[in-house]
């Protein structure tokens, strides 16, 4: 077990250290970085100062040395709108994001993991036939429009929500539900999918022949097989929730790093797009790596590979 | 020697999804089985055997139905009983073991949690009077240091390991019926002489009548009393072992009988039979077996023999072998 | 070669595929008449979608109260008729989408047929690359990218390809993995086929089918981040008409109730990301089955 978590550490390691190199790549080579790490409307002595300051005339790998040894000291640069410490400015936002996609995760499993297995278990029946139209219609909608129609609806028409900002958690309800809304159809089809593979399986098969009651069949056997590839891709979802919210949080003004990264854009705030970019990579990884070791602890398979 | 199973005419059919089409799986099967005795079920893939033995125990996937017939086992028609006292039937009078023990054991739960689970269903047993009653079936089975096993996990045990285990599995609840679905199938050729001889010297001790479904005739000489054909569905022969190895009535029986390379025969080329298997969905009219039978009559082109005694115990589905008495 | 007989047999049944029952007839007909109505925008809308006259502002369609016959589906913030726009959108989002998506598919499906046959430092390096890129969420890197460069046609489709073929790479890269394996590629080497012979012949055409499954299942993906992109300002830029810019206008009239402005870009992206989703499913279980797991 220790080796295998050693081995997913290194793994994980690798991975961030080739985040940092592709990010740096994208910024030093494709854009100028120049112009990029520089206020809007600087001068061309401002350009060339910053030159300086940043030492891009410098060979690539020197650049890049320097560059590491910034974010290992948790130095991501200056926001030049809020002229505070970047990293700090992403951290007192975080929260505000999890908060929203754990409301979400937590919707989304609610909807999705018990409507999957009913439908398995009653497989083509009425039940089934309606999900598979819910799943269709999640996949296939941008989770802001629906966040929009929620808007619409509720804030607009029948005010009962309030519409954007945060604070109550009457806030946190539509943004949740327009975020969790494409996750719930994801995970309701891959609950579905999985549980009808184990349902047809050959233990699942000599549990009834050993006469086991179906409902301890469903609950024991078949339940906790079935999941098993589902909260897999939920753990990773959490994460995936807290970067691609940029949107939903846009739509709603929900303060979380979403907002951040769009404020970066629309305020030609590079530092900020940079670091949140970057941070949510990390995030990533990490929550990877959680599940593996999380995953070895349910199925015992994994930990004697 | 009463009758322990005793099945009439069971048919169960197979309906495609849009009901347009219907393959007899089981087309009118009887047969009978004594306590203690071994019948084995000899046949090809897709001749039925399988869903034979789950009509038996009525765990048929959705799109099958059992359209006619009676199992009487014990006295009782299980057909006709409703779905909670067939469960209870199921692992604890009737057991079955199936072909692929990987598959068969659920790999996240231990050896000691599944051996004792039946125990604990049916018996209402405590967890721990369960777990050592499972140590003591896993001796039964021949499985060394039990004690130790009982904490493993499926993935950490050889094939025959855990063939064994499904064995164990089975016979927990003393049943009175074993059905094994080719229990060797997926085993090494040296592991299987030892398992056969497992299940063997575990029927004699516990008064097991068997069912022993394969498609290997060697084994059927070795471990049977009695012993059925199946082609496309139907019972074409059954008797004895002996009468039915001697003298078969059936050219099915004869063919595969004959396509067995023994030894010192002096033959030069394998005996294959001609043809293929019929397709289940749409078999040949009249008897299933005529486009490939050396003996084909034209009555046997139009008309499905029906069953005839031929001899002592022994049945077949031909048109010649009434003709033979 | 046994190779290209299994191509040919795959083309075959592909066609024959399409001839069988179940084909998702209405999802096909969208698509196609959004492509139609995407070739022939010119002459289909009835007013320039990118000039508005500023007294027709947010007139509602014509079924409401306000809304006249002259603006069937009503007008933007700017006066500019929503129908035309719309119908110049269609035209955006086509070719975004399928351009994006079919460069995505060459650079994934070549990379992942070099990765998987090669093996090696070549494959090494191409995974690892996949794999950090996959690890980053598609739109948080398309906006990373778009910050850099700077939005515009042009840049969105490369943008898109870039963050999107990495998911082709890691498929096909799979398959070709279990091809490797097979007889008829073993029987190609062991007669003496060099490496980009087998690659052309024998491999390329046997993953075709998966292509072609996750291009339609992409194509989908795309168009929504594409329309999210836009959204948020960093996509097709205005004033050409994308979708997703019209929802963003169209949030500005949400809270005085100006449902059309949102409602109906966003029924035309779910409409053509529906029936890209149902093209792509059925033909993941026509094309094989055994990619399930996508």
């Amino acid at each position: 077990m220790r080796r295998y978590i050693l081995r997913r550490l290194g793994f994980a390691l690798v991975s961030l250290f080739l985040l940092s190199v592709t990010i740096f790549f994208f910024v030093r080579v494709t854009g100028d970085p120049a112009v990029l790490l520089t206020e809007p409307g600087a001068s061309q002595a401002d350009l060339d100062a910053i030159r300086q300051q940043f030492g891009l005339d410098q060979p690539l790998w020197v650049q890049y040395g320097s560059f590491l040894a910034h974010l290992l000291r948790g130095d991501f640069g200056q926001s030049f709108y809020y002229r505070t410490d970047v990293l700090e400015l992403y951290l007192s936002r975080l929260p505000a994001s999890l908060l929203l996609a754990a409301v979400a995760m937590a919707f989304s499993l609610v909807i999705g993991l018990p409507t999957g297995i009913v439908a398995a278990v009653r497989v083509n029946g009425w039940w089934d036939s309606a999900g598979k139209i819910f799943a269709l219609l999640g996949l296939s909608m941008p989770s802001f429009w629906v966040g929009l129609l929620m808007i619409l609806f509720f804030s607009v028409y029948l005010g009962w929500l309030p519409s954007s900002g945060s604070g109550t958690p009457l806030h946190v309800l539509m943004p949740a539900f327009a975020l969790g809304w494409y996750f719930a159809a994801a995970h309701m089809r891959l609950t579905r999918s999985s549980m009808l593979e184990v349902l047809g399986s050959e233990y699942v098969k000599l549990a009834r022949l050993k006469g086991l009651p179906e409902a301890l069949v469903i609950a024991k056997h078949a339940f906790k097989n079935a999941l098993i590839p589902v909260l897999t891709l939920a753990g990773i979802n959490l994460v995936l929730m807290v970067n691609v919210a940029v949107v939903v949080e846009t739509v709603f003004a929900w303060p979380g790093v979403g907002r951040l990264l769009y404020e970066g854009i629309a305020f030609r705030d590079f530092p900020v797009v940079q670091a949140t970019v970057l941070l949510g990579g990390v995030m990533i990884v990490t929550v990877n790596l959680v599940v593996d070791v999380l995953y070895a602890m349910i199925d015992p398979r994994i930990r004697y590979e | 020697m009463s009758l322990l199973l005793d099945v009439r005419g069971l048919s169960t059919h197979y309906v495609s999804a849009r009901g347009t089409r219907v393959t007899r799986a089981v087309d009118q099967v009887s047969f009978a089985l004594g306590e203690g005795e071994t019948l084995g079920i000899v046949g090809e893939s897709g001749s039925g055997k399988t869903t034979l033995a789950l009509s038996l125990l009525r765990l048929l996937p959705p799109a099958a139905r059992i359209v006619a017939g009676e199992v009487r086992f014990e006295g009782d028609d299980l057909l006709r009983k409703p779905a909670a006292q067939m469960r209870r039937i199921r692992g604890k009078r009737i057991a079955m073991i199936l072909q692929d023990p990987m598959a068969s054991l659920n790999p996240l739960f231990t050896i000691g949690d599944q051996v004792a689970e039946p125990i604990r269903v049916h018996e209402g047993a405590s967890r721990g009077s369960a777990w050592v009653r499972a140590r003591e079936l896993l001796r039964a089975v021949r499985i060394a240091a039990p004690e130790l096993r009982v904490r493993e996990y499926p993935h950490q045990m050889s094939g025959g390991m855990r063939q064994r285990i499904v064995g164990a599995i089975a016979i927990s609840c003393e049943p009175r019926l074993l059905i094994a679905d080719e229990p060797t199938t997926s085993l090494d050729v040296t592991i299987q002489a030892q398992y056969l001889n497992l299940l063997r010297d575990l029927q004699r001790a516990r008064h097991l009548a068997m069912i022993f479904i394969t498609h290997n005739l060697g084994i059927v000489a070795k471990m049977c009393d009695r012993v059925a054909v199946m082609y496309a569905g139907r019972m074409v022969e059954a008797g004895p072992i002996r009468k039915i190895f001697n003298a078969p009535a059936h050219p099915y029986t004869k063919a595969l009988l004959e396509s067995i390379p023994r030894l010192g025969d002096g033959r030069e080329r394998l005996i294959a039979i001609d043809g293929q298997p019929p397709d289940p969905a749409n078999p040949p009219a009249g008897c299933p077996f005529h486009p490939r039978c050396p003996r084909v009559l034209d009555r046997c082109r139009q008309e499905a023999p029906p069953e005839v005694a031929v001899g002592e115990g022994q049945t077949a589905r031909c048109w010649l072998a009434g003709d033979r008495r | 070669m046994t190779g290209s007989r299994a191509a040919g047999l795959t083309l075959a049944w592909r066609f024959a595929a399409f001839r069988s029952e179940g084909f998702p007839l209405l999802p096909t007909l969208i698509l196609l008449t959004l492509a139609l109505v995407a070739i022939f925008a010119n002459a289909i809308a009835p007013y320039n979608p990118e000039v508005g006259v500023l007294g027709e502002r947010f007139r509602p369609p014509a079924w409401q109260a306000g809304g006249s016959a002259e603006h069937v589906l009503g007008t933007d913030h700017l006066g500019r008729d929503v129908l035309s726009r719309l119908i110049f959108g269609a035209r955006v989002s086509m070719v975004v989408g399928f351009t994006a998506v079919i460069v995505a598919g060459l650079l994934g499906t070549v990379l992942g047929i070099l990765s998987g046959y090669l093996g090696g430092w070549v494959d090494q390096v191409i995974m690892r690359i996949t794999d950090t890129w996959l690890a980053l969420p598609a739109l948080t890197f398309a906006i990373f990218l778009a910050a850099i460069v700077g939005p515009s046609e042009m840049n969105i489709v490369i943008i898109l390809a870039a963050v999107y073929w990495t998911r082709y790479a890691r498929v096909i890269r799979g398959e070709v993995l279990s091809l490797k394996e097979r007889d008829f590629v073993r029987l190609a080497i062991v007669a003496g086929c060099d490496k980009r012979t087998i690659m052309r012949r024998h491999i390329l055409p046997n993953v075709l089918n998966s292509a072609i499954v996750l291009a339609t299942l992409m194509l989908g993906v795309v168009i929504v981040t594409e329309a999210s992109l836009s959204f948020l300002g960093v996509g097709v830029p205005p004033p050409k008409p994308a979708w997703g810019l019209m929802l963003a206008d169209g949030k500005k009239g949400l809270m005085a109730g100006y449902w059309w402005l949102t409602v109906l870009p966003g029924c035309c992206i779910v409409l053509m990301v529906l029936a890209a989703n149902l093209l792509g499913d059925w033909l993941r279980v026509k094309l094989d089955p055994q990619l399930r797991q996508l």
